[in-house]
């Protein structure tokens, strides 16, 4: 496999085994991860629960968005590089790590929502502003992405357990498909 | 003597279930990291408007009185998850440095949110100025030494 022999390189590069192998650079890294959550993952949260309706209520929509935005943003920047940081220190074995893959896969519903929203729903609202209860769009997609963020934690922490690392055979079939596991018959 | 009340915390029966169980503690730990996301959240919201960040058109006793259900809910959240985390392996807090950290700074932190910030929040002519701009930044540097002392837990000893 082309992609895996191209992680097994990158996991030799002398900057992934320092990091990998240092006795502090990766516990902060992975510190600075988790601690962002409270920035990102907590405006985007005070965001949808707007949206839902059960927050702020009385300050438009539209202004908790302009306003908390750039900081969730910020946020969003930090996780992404400390996450492709924690992702470097050891490649191939996040590759095959099956709670990374079911995150990336969430991260990708989370994207896509966040992407119908701002396509469709949010100029809807913008519209039709008003301090009243949102309506039923921003609420169903305020639940959506506070559901979907939610998951994405827990996939996220749940990668530091190796229940189903392809080194632990037997596993049944599925886990070894989902985590790409390559076992001889 | 201390010791001995943390071995016995080990012993409760929370304590042992989730020791024993081999998704307990980490389905709990998400849990916990999703009351730290809501906690920052309701935090953040009062404490960038102190700085004269965030939703800065709004008075800060407004957003406060917005944000004061999701702060208790959050700490609720936090304290019901971190107890049981800390029963099924008190004894190994007992040895960690990091968890002794976090003891020291969780009581400043709740203290100066439930008294300091909350007295100030209350006050419905307060704008951004040195004091709020102080208390916000106090805020968050207590509460994030909270939270990287609380996830050192897991990488010292």
């Amino acid at each position: 496999m082309p992609v895996e022999r191209f992680l097994e390189w990158l996991g030799n590069t002398p900057w992934s085994v320092a990091l990998l192998e240092s006795l502090y650079v990766w516990p902060v890294v992975e510190s600075v991860h988790v601690l962002t959550l409270g920035l990102f993952v907590g405006t985007a949260v005070m965001h949808d629960l707007r949206l839902v309706g059960v927050v702020l209520k009385g300050i438009p929509i539209g202004e908790v968005r302009s306003r908390l935005m750039p900081w969730t943003r910020a946020g969003f920047g930090i996780m992404v590089a400390s996450g492709l940081l924690i992702f470097y220190s050891s490649p191939l074995r996040y590759y095959h790590n099956l709670f990374f893959r079911f995150k990336v896969l969430l991260l990708l519903l989370a994207a896509l929502n966040v992407w119908l929203f701002h396509r469709r729903i949010g100029p809807r609202i913008a519209a039709r502003e008003d301090d009243g209860r949102p309506p039923r769009a921003a609420r169903i997609a305020g639940l959506v992405s506070l559901l979907s963020w939610a998951a994405v934690v827990f996939a996220g922490r749940m990668i530091a357990y190796s229940w189903f690392d392809c080194d632990l055979q037997p596993q049944p079939a599925f886990v070894n498909w989902a985590a790409g596991c390559a076992v001889e018959p | 003597m201390l010791l001995g009340f943390f071995e016995w915390c080990e012993t409760t029966r929370i304590g042992t279930a989730v020791r024993d169980s081999l998704w307990l503690f980490p389905v709990i730990e998400a849990t916990h990291l999703l009351g730290l996301a809501l906690l920052g959240g309701s935090l953040l919201v009062v404490d960038l408007r102190m700085l004269g960040w965030g939703l800065r058109d709004r008075p800060i006793a407004e957003l406060a009185r917005h944000v004061r259900p999701w702060l208790w809910a959050a700490l609720g959240i936090m304290v019901a998850t971190g107890v049981p985390l800390f029963l099924s392996e008190a004894v190994k807090c007992y040895y960690n440095p990091a968890f002794w950290l976090k003891m020291r700074t969780l009581p400043l932190a709740l203290l100066f949110t439930l008294v300091v910030r909350e007295r100030m929040t209350r006050n419905p002519a307060l704008d951004t100025s040195v004091r709020s701009r102080l208390a916000g930044g106090v805020s968050v540097a207590l509460w994030l030494t909270v939270a990287a002392a609380g996830r050192w837990i897991g990488f010292s000893g």
